[in-house]
């Protein structure tokens, strides 16, 4: 296992500084963790979205490491060309590095218009990690709702208002979709818990096949929370259980953090204006709704682990 | 060379085998299922060494091949029809990535209604992406454009769609020359890709994102590519030539160097055209046909060169834009003619639409009209009932 410090004087650090991502957000730890978890060079597949859109405006590009973009919703499409590109010039003797290979997307571009390309690409079982960077809506594009935006988030396609509590279902669990393809490897991080995701991208890099991480991480703009405070923010998600930190390999569930004392999810919502109308008069029984649920899918992943 | 019976599919799988690509990504679809079927049993018994990935979709084969092609292997896939439609995001981005993909592209008709036969509307929707665009009459045509793309595509660094006719050219079998695998192994050579998303010590990113500043520049310089393609396509054709014998232009002239009614075609509908020209040269009328096998780039001079000597052409579209002004080919024939002093007259055939036959009688009423062009209509619709 790689300490921080080694971290920071042995690997290449994926990303120069300057690029034009907002400050406090969490990508550029999460792109950092991931790659430099790696102990043989990367090569990168992105979606479109904030990460492709704040590293690579031409003639500029923030990637030390080989980079590509191809549209929104066909990173692991894309990546697994890659792969099969590798294996070929390998197989003929014309490459003869090791090398990882990664694909991030948002949620837009994996938990919604990516999932086909997503599914079809570790059905077929390309040795790669995908890891989402998970903001839990279209921000990018000015905060549009997703797959991912949880129950009574404000967004501006699914917005509070005056008879509104902003969305209405669930939030789709595309972590346990990933575990259902039965895939080597799975896991749920948080940008807060940094080391832990660290530890997670390390562990994938070390096992053939498809891998699967998704990452929370906050949104200044879109969550309406603190830019200082997006470690915080993030830590506060795994100690409320709104996300908690666990890992599938091969089928088997390992919680990865435990809070020591789980804090109500109003402590995480009352960071983010995302959601401030929550907190309402007359909004106390939707509050308690979704408090009741995460509970009840806190003790789902404490059983599905005890298996 | 050898002499083998195969269909149109078979005969583009075949072209793949020899080619023998490092990535195949590619779906089945119908009338160009059997081209991936094929070339998965040349896989399955080890007589390629390609990474086939049988992808989820046409949208994931295309992007497949765009991380495969950046990532410098040599790459092809086939599809058809809707699935081809559902690449249409891809491949403007193919293009522009200046990737040299070659696809095997079997012409359907587009939904809906949900039809399985020939017409082009699919190939003719994708004709502004940046494609090369190769009509082929016959199988041995399929055959010879697809191993000749490759070339072409590497050179030119666009990618190449080689089409056939569905089920007319693609389930048909005919009798087909193929060169030996080792001599399409030398004519292909190595590739050699300037810049590879694998080479770790020179790290590149492809595709960021342009803005107002580059833009621009950067679809000029693919517009530039495009220019000098007829160039290279011609180079290669020659060099093709002259191992096999079998010379390839960017049209075939028909019996045109003295034509006063000429027929313009593309695909499998020239053979039809052809036996209706010698029909109607042997009672002494100056017919001819121009078959037009590269429409993209549309090389619009040499065309125009090829008319000169046509007082009414009749152009065959096989696909209906629905714009009110013809079919694609018409308008580009049309346009292209404009600065010619002597017009001839030129007239649109929209046929063939959901595999609807091309009859002789058809093709005879076509240049009856041609003969008396006063009262025609500048756009027509041959064998639909009205």
């Amino acid at each position: 296992m790689v300490s921080l410090k080694e971290l920071a004087i042995k690997r290449v650090d994926p990303l120069s500084g300057g690029h034009r991502a907002c400050s406090g957000c969490g990508f550029p730890q999460i792109v950092r963790m991931v790659c430099m978890a790696s102990p043989d060079p990367v090569v990168v597949a992105c979606a479109t979205g904030c990460l492709e859109v704040t590293t690579t405006i031409f003639p500029y590009s923030a990637w030390k490491i080989p980079f590509i973009h191809n549209a929104f919703e066909n990173a692991a499409a894309t990546i697994s060309g890659v792969v099969a590109a590798y294996e070929a010039l390998l197989k003929k003797g014309k490459i003869s590095k090791k090398i990882n290979f990664v694909a991030f997307g948002g949620d837009g571009g994996t938990y919604d218009i990516g999932l086909q390309s997503l599914s079809g690409a570790v059905e077929r079982g390309h040795n790669f990690l995908y890891v989402c960077y998970n903001n839990e809506a279209y921000m990018n594009t000015g905060i549009q709702r997703s797959g991912a935006t949880p129950k009574g988030a404000n967004t501006t396609t699914e917005p509070a208002g005056k008879v509104k509590q902003g969305k209405e279902r669930w939030r789709k669990d595309l972590t346990e979709i990933m575990v259902a393809h039965g895939i080597p490897y799975v896991a749920q991080a948080t940008v807060g818990h940094y080391m832990d995701l660290l530890r997670k991208a390390e562990k994938a890099f070390t096992i053939e096949g498809p891998k699967f991480i998704n990452v929370l991480q906050p949104c200044r703009l879109g969550w309406g929370s603190d830019p200082a405070r997006t470690i915080e923010i993030g830590k506060l998600a795994a100690d409320t259980c709104f996300w908690p930190l666990y890992e599938v390999e091969n089928g088997v569930y390992r919680v990865t953090y435990k809070p020591k004392e789980i804090k109500p999810v109003g402590e995480f919502f009352k960071t983010q204006a995302r959601f401030r109308h929550l907190f309402k008069p007359g909004n106390e029984k939707l509050l308690e709704e979704i408090q009741e649920e995460t509970n009840r899918r806190w003790q789902q992943l404490l059983a599905r682990e005890k298996v | 060379m050898r002499v083998a019976a195969k269909t149109g599919n078979e005969a583009m799988a075949e072209a793949m085998r020899q080619i023998n690509p490092d990535v195949v990504a590619a779906y089945p679809i119908t009338p160009a299922t059997e081209v991936v079927m094929i070339f998965a049993q040349f896989v399955a018994d080890g007589l390629v060494d390609t990474e086939y990935v049988p992808v989820e979709s046409e949208h994931s084969a295309m992007s497949a091949c765009v991380g495969a092609a950046a990532a410098g292997a040599r790459v092809m896939t086939g599809t058809s029809s809707q699935g081809l439609a559902l690449m249409y995001e891809i491949l403007p981005i193919a293009s522009a990535l200046r990737l040299p993909i070659v696809m095997c592209e079997v012409n359907r008709a587009l939904s809906a209604p949900i039809n399985i036969h020939c017409d082009h509307s699919d190939t003719m929707a994708a004709r502004d992406f940046g494609w090369i665009q190769i009509f082929s009459e016959n199988a041995q045509e399929a055959y010879d454009s697809v191993i000749q793309a490759v070339k072409i595509a590497e050179k030119v660094r666009l990618p190449v769609m080689v089409t056939t006719d569905g089920f007319i050219i693609s389930h048909c079998m005919e009798k087909i020359e193929m060169l030996e695998d080792e001599e399409v192994k030398a004519f292909i050579g190595e590739y050699r890709p300037a810049t590879n998303l694998l080479d770790i010590e020179n790290p590149v990113t492809i595709g960021a994102l342009d803005l107002q500043d580059y833009y621009f520049e950067h679809k000029r310089q693919t517009a530039e590519a495009m220019r000098k393609a007829p160039e290279v396509i011609m180079e290669v054709a020659r060099e093709f030539a002259a191992k096999t014998g079998r010379e390839y232009g960017f049209f075939e002239k028909y019996k045109i160097d003295d034509a006063e009614q000429v027929v313009v075609a593309l695909g499998s509908s020239a053979g039809t055209t052809k036996v209706v020209v010698d029909e109607l040269r042997a009672k002494g009328v100056k017919a001819g046909l121009l078959r037009l096998r590269v429409f993209r780039p549309f090389v619009a001079e040499e065309i125009v060169k090829a008319l000169s000597p046509a007082k009414t052409i009749a152009v065959l579209d096989r696909s209906e834009p629905l714009s009110t002004q013809g079919g694609p080919l018409f308008t580009e024939i049309r346009s292209a003619l404009y600065e010619q002093e002597q017009k001839p007259k030129v007239f649109d055939y929209i046929y063939g639409l959901g595999g609807r036959d091309l009859t002789l009688e058809q093709i005879r009423r076509v240049f009856v009209d041609l003969q008396n062009p006063e009262k025609l209509s500048t756009v027509n619709y041959l064998g639909v009932r009205e």
